[in-house]
């Protein structure tokens, strides 16, 4: 068990700087996860921090103690790769034993750390096995087992469920869950998909670009997003953002309409609103003109813009819903339901 | 007529009687055979169907037929009679005769020492050079330099390598780098590299090895590329050193490509003649079946033994033939 504290984390690959001074500390027994769209580094963070990339400047220490001159091998961690990356040639008992028999531990001990982790995991029946006769969640269990048997510090997971159809990625989400809070392992957990973030993460770590947006726990990222970036990523549909002016303790859109916030600002603000916070109202304040309905059974997501503009609004409606299409609905803002922005900077006035 | 433009004519000629073949007899088949009208239409494309896939296989079954088939079994009755007897029927005559020539034992176990040697030493030289040249900025060009004398026919690498091989007496300046370098070394005096029993084996089959490593690192090196990369790096976490990445991740990850490249070249070495031919012509115990062959054959115009002999190589060569095409399907799955 270990903290993990990146310090001014800087990675270039000659001229360009793809990650830009990260900082940040995971605590004992945390599950972090960092999360961000395709292209953001959050691959690259998570493999610097198991030496399979080098550190352009900055310090990653694991445990207290600096590992940036550290092999991988000896940094005491284990990874989880998205390809499951298991040795084809060999047997799934001895792709979960290669480790500790590389590290020459006494085969009677092996034996058992492989049976135990098999256990935990449910692939006794399958240790004979070659990593081509399993099934994908097969696959990722050994992968998993592999980690497991090494008794790690630290475990690291590169988009681990990604290769997986929908309900077994629901399924080992779960698993992973578990078995993380089981072992108490300090891990890192990398992944695009914001469900998966918000499901497994004590805390997250959103990358945009090669920056930090934010670094916190799920509920502070979907209550209180820094940036529109993090406000965007986190939740699902997206937030509709508004162009407005700021005024005391009120905001004006663009169409005149006031919303009223516990907030004095000034100048051109962004009002963002989550779907699921739009209430519709007959006397609501936000007129939508409707263009489409996608109706999902527990909840109806309405499409529309706002009337007289081509700004388009999503909105979240509890339960099956037959709004008339190309009317206009009126909704209302929730209380403490707007999140105010800095037109210019697009981080949070708070 | 100028020789390119005889060429150019029977390149037009050949590939347009190709497509005159096919497109003519397809042709035939399909409107005067069996045209697709009339009462029984249904029954005559079936039967056009039924026959075009031997109308088009026909012309490359012909030409197998005739320069493969043909000539083994044409061989097979030439090694069952004599010519002295004017072709008689002589039965295994000539198999006896021939196991009791030493010659042809010497160029067995000559031939048996290239097999052991050459696809090991090319296999092995081509596997180290696409690993050492796999992540460096030069290795490309180091490829095309060690893949260059594939280029090379047999007989050229012969002789350039009877250069490398060549002695001159002892106060003129050596031209042979082996000697030159010898006597740099404090040798006595140059050695005739070539006549010395047993070792010219060897000397010949570094030929050999020079160009089919070149084979051999080209289909390597392409094996190792698609090693998932994963593997490697979570080889890595699991504490691998180098040495043991190559060896009991990378290597066996690629053994059904070692076993073919192996076997490949192992039908190259049966059949080697070219090299042993140019160099020392089978004298000094350099003799391989090969070249027996072919001393028997076209020297001694003796078709009952040379014929024998073939049928030996042609004995040894299948197996290992069989072998390999049933590797390549495995890799190919």
């Amino acid at each position: 068990m270990a903290t993990i504290n990146l310090d001014q984390l800087t990675k270039s690959y000659g001229p360009d700087e793809v990650l830009h001074h990260i900082s940040g500390d995971i605590n004992d027994s945390e599950f972090v996860v960092i999360v961000g769209p395709s292209g953001c580094g959050k691959s690259t963070l998570l493999r610097m921090i198991a030496g399979l990339e080098t550190v352009t400047s900055g310090e990653i220490s694991i445990g207290g103690k600096i590992v940036n001159e550290i092999e991988p091998a000896d940094r005491d961690i284990a990874m989880v790769f998205q390809n499951y990356a298991l040795y084809p040639h060999m047997s799934v008992r001895e792709n979960m034993a290669y480790g500790l028999k590389i590290r020459k531990t006494p085969k009677d001990e092996i034996t058992r750390r492989v049976n135990e982790a098999a256990d935990i995991l449910e692939i006794r029946e399958y240790l004979d096995r070659k990593p081509r006769q399993l099934s994908g969640g097969q696959r990722q269990r050994v992968a998993m087992g592999r980690a497991i048997v090494r008794d790690p510090q630290v475990f690291l997971f590169d988009e681990p469920l990604s290769n997986l159809d929908a309900k077994l990625r629901v399924q080992m989400r779960l698993e992973i869950r578990k078995l993380q809070k089981r072992l108490g392992v300090t891990s890192i957990y990398v992944t695009h998909d914001q469900v998966e973030a918000m499901t497994l993460g004590d805390r997250l770590m959103v990358l945009n670009a090669g920056y930090v947006e934010q670094f916190d726990t799920p509920i502070e990222l979907y209550e209180r997003p820094a940036s529109m970036f993090v406000a965007g990523f986190i939740g699902s549909p997206a937030m509709n953002f508004l162009t407005a002016t700021g005024g005391d303790g009120l905001v004006i859109l663009d169409n005149g309409t006031a919303l009223p916030t516990r907030l004095s600002t000034s100048g051109p603000v962004i009002a963002g609103i989550r779907p699921e916070h739009l209430i519709a109202e007959p006397e609501g304040v936000l007129p939508v003109r409707v263009e489409m309905l996608e109706q999902l059974g527990a909840n109806t997501l309405v499409h529309g813009v706002l009337d007289g503009s081509d700004i388009p609004i999503v909105a979240s409606v509890t339960g099956i819903q037959s709004l008339p299409v190309n009317d206009v609905v009126r909704f209302t803002p929730g209380p403490d339901a707007l999140h105010l922005f800095d037109a210019n900077t697009e981080r949070r006035l708070s | 007529m100028h020789p390119a433009l005889l060429g150019l004519l029977t390149i037009v000629i050949g590939v347009s009687g190709c497509i005159g073949y096919f497109y003519g007899s397809n042709l035939l088949l399909d409107k005067v055979i069996f045209p697709a009208r009339g009462p029984n239409i249904g029954r005559n494309i079936n039967r056009a169907n039924l026959i075009r896939p031997w109308l088009f296989l026909f012309p490359a079954i012909f030409a197998l037929g005739l320069y493969l088939a043909y000539p083994v079994v044409e061989t097979l009755r030439l090694s069952l009679t004599d010519r002295d007897a004017g072709g008689a029927f002589v039965g295994l005559q000539n198999y006896s005769q021939m196991f009791g020539e030493p010659k042809f034992w010497e160029a067995l176990r000559n031939n048996f020492l290239w097999l052991l040697i050459v696809p090991a030493g090319a296999t092995g030289f081509g596997l180290l050079a696409a690993q050492l040249t796999d992540r460096i900025r030069w290795g490309n060009l180091a490829k095309s330099l060690i893949f260059m004398p594939m280029a090379i026919s047999f007989v050229g690498a012969g002789v350039i390598w009877k250069l490398v091989y060549e002695q001159r007496p002892v106060d003129v300046e050596q031209i042979g780098v082996l000697n030159a370098i010898w006597l740099g070394l404090g040798g006595a005096e140059p050695q005739t590299w070539l006549t010395i029993p047993l070792w010219n084996n060897f000397f010949l089959m570094i030929v050999l090895v020079w160009i089919q490593t070149g084979f051999a690192m080209v289909i390597l090196s392409a094996a190792l590329r698609g090693i998932p990369e994963e593997t490697i790096e979570a080889a890595i976490i699991d504490g691998a050193s180098p040495f043991q990445i190559f060896f009991k991740i990378k290597v066996p990850q690629i053994m059904g490509t070692i076993v073919v490249v192996w076997t490949t070249i192992t039908l190259v070495v049966l059949k080697v003649f070219d090299i042993v031919f140019a160099m020392t012509n089978g004298q000094w115990e350099t003799q391989v079946l090969a070249n027996y062959m072919f001393d028997k054959l076209f020297r001694a115009n003796d078709w009952g033994v040379g014929s024998a002999s073939a049928m030996i190589i042609m004995l040894l060569v299948t197996p290992i033939l069989v072998w390999n095409v049933r590797s390549v399907r495995k890799e190919t799955q």
